[in-house]
């Protein structure tokens, strides 16, 4: 192996696989290092929505941005990453929730977005499966599903067939200043920049990085084909995911190419065991029979949990990690790193090569959690 | 000791011992694909105590059953991905 590259990237998640992938296509020489497997952070434990959300304008531009490179890499995604175009029903439980249905679909359709509003009637028709008292939804339907381990696999072997160098069980010590990385045995490699794609440990290389780990549980069933069309999340989420503190959980559910479907979601901020906790999955699975009765009927086969790479603001950090040019990061992406991945590594890669974006970078720069910053944020 | 138990595995009659469990049942008539994985690939018993789910078969019409967590009774019919 060569001992100097153009980009070192520290981190194999679906975020450093997709910055390999376009760092080697844009012609730098990439290596790229995990300390684990392939995908084997939170990426491997996540649900895998490509999601336009609206929270923020920074939030849609950068969803919607990444979703549309997602769609244009569908048709070439191997049959593993179980791509599905399935849309995304956000279920209103009562008609001040489907004061939000109208909301969201203004918001969408004035933006290009293809969304429809359904009523109790149109609801239960795309859903049968869901409670009969539910007031109705929306369908926003380019929003598509993958699974994200096969393609941060998928990405990687991309960038290898344009040269990039993929090293798993290789932990890095330390990120150099003069933007080199140092392991344990002593030995160091050279790069003209390094990209910190660590997730939720982005923090231990950069001290600029106010990442938190929001813990999640997610349970997922045996097959049973034909009994969910869309991935259906109920707007309540809006008021649960944005509670800054305290345990949440809400209604979401995720049809499966192989007729499996994942039911979500939980958020605390405040724990580091990854261990299931038996209190907060049997809320969720109590959540998800309020929505969706007949799901008493269908058998949970595991269950487990992820950390999700949160910050204050609700957007990643996507920029230079202080002034040299050498150490970039990208991390912090919270629920939606799976969708804003492309447009993560477009957007970091356009940086790193002084291109124009195709989007406003700034919202996303590391910077503004700098000290004296935070004022802004 | 009580009489054995008599069931059907895919059909073919078998008599075990009482308290036998259904897996153990199915490994003894030499049952060696209990179920198939998403992609087709043979799957067996792998934890033995209900947490794995790898031993999947169809017990008296109800798909999906552990068969390590069920103990076999006369008249059991049970189907297997064969
Ligand atoms: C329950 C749950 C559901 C989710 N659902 C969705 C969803 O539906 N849609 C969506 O878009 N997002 C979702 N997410 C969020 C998504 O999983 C994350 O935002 C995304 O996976 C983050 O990717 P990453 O590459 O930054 O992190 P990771 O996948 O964690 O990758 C970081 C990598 O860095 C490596 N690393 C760390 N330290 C070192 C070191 N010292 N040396 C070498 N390597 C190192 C790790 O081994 C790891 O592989 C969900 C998350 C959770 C928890
Ligand atoms: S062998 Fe693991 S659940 Fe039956």
């Amino acid at each position: 192996m060569r001992q100097s590259y153009d980009v070192i990237i520290v981190g194999a998640g679906i975020i450093g696989a997709s910055c390999a992938a376009e760092c080697a296509a844009s012609g730098l020489s990439v290596l790229v290092l995990d300390k684990g497997p392939i995908g084997g952070g939170v990426t491997g434990t996540c649900m895998g929505h490509i999601v336009i959300l609206d929270d923020s304008e920074a939030q849609f531009a950068l969803t919607r941005y990444s979703q549309r490179l997602w769609n244009e890499l569908a048709t070439k995604l191997p049959e593993q990453a179980e791509y599905v175009r399935c849309g995304t029903i956000w279920v209103a439980a009562d008609q001040e929730e489907m004061q939000e249905v109208h909301r969201k679909y203004k918001s969408y359709t004035e933006n290009g977005l293809e969304a429809e509003i359904l009523d109790n009637k149109a609801l239960l028709k795309a859903e049968p499966h869901l409670a009969a008292d539910l007031a109705g939804g929306l369908l926003v339907k380019q929003d598509s599903v993958i699974y994200p381990p096969a393609a941060a696999y998928y990405l990687l072997k991309q960038s290898h067939k344009n040269g990039a160098v993929v090293r798993s069980a290789s932990e890095v010590k330390a990120i150099l200043p003069e933007g080199a990385v140092g392991f344990s045995c002593g030995t160091i490699i050279t790069g003209s920049v390094v990209i910190n794609a660590c997730g939720c440990q982005a923090p231990e290389f950069s001290k600029m990085a106010p990442i938190k780990k929001r813990k999640g549980h997610l349970a997922i069933t045996e097959r049973r084909d034909g009994f969910l069309n869309h991935q259906i999340i109920e707007l309540g989420y809006l008021k649960s995911a944005h509670a800054a503190a305290g345990d949440s959980v809400a209604f979401n559910i995720q049809p499966r190419k192989t007729g499996q479907m994942l039911v979500g979601s939980s958020r605390q901020n405040d724990s580091d065991d990854p261990s299931v906790q038996h209190h907060i999955l049997s809320k969720m699975i109590k959540r998800a029979f309020k929505y969706m009765p007949d799901l008493r009927d269908v058998q949970v086969t595991r269950t487990w949990t992820g950390f999700r790479p949160a910050t204050d603001d609700k957007l990643p950090l996507i920029g230079p990690d202080g002034d040299s040019g050498k150490i970039w990061i990208a991390a912090g992406h919270e629920g939606l790193g799976i969708t804003c991945a492309l447009g993560t590594a477009k957007l970091l890669c356009d940086m790193i090569m002084n291109r124009p974006s195709e989007i406003d970078t700034k919202p996303y720069c590391p910077s503004r959690f700098a000290k004296g910053n935070t004022e802004d944020v | 000791m009580s009489d054995n138990v008599q069931i059907t595995i895919n059909g073919k009659t078998a008599s075990v011992t009482p308290l036998t469990v259904v897996a153990t049942a199915l490994a003894c008539e030499g049952v060696t694909r209990f179920r198939r994985s998403v992609t087709g690939e043979p799957r067996t018993p792998l934890c033995g105590m209900g947490v794995c789910f790898e031993c999947r078969v169809t017990i008296n019409g109800q798909p999906n059953s552990r068969s390590c967590q069920v103990l076999c009774e006369d008249g059991m019919e049970i189907v297997t991905d064969e």
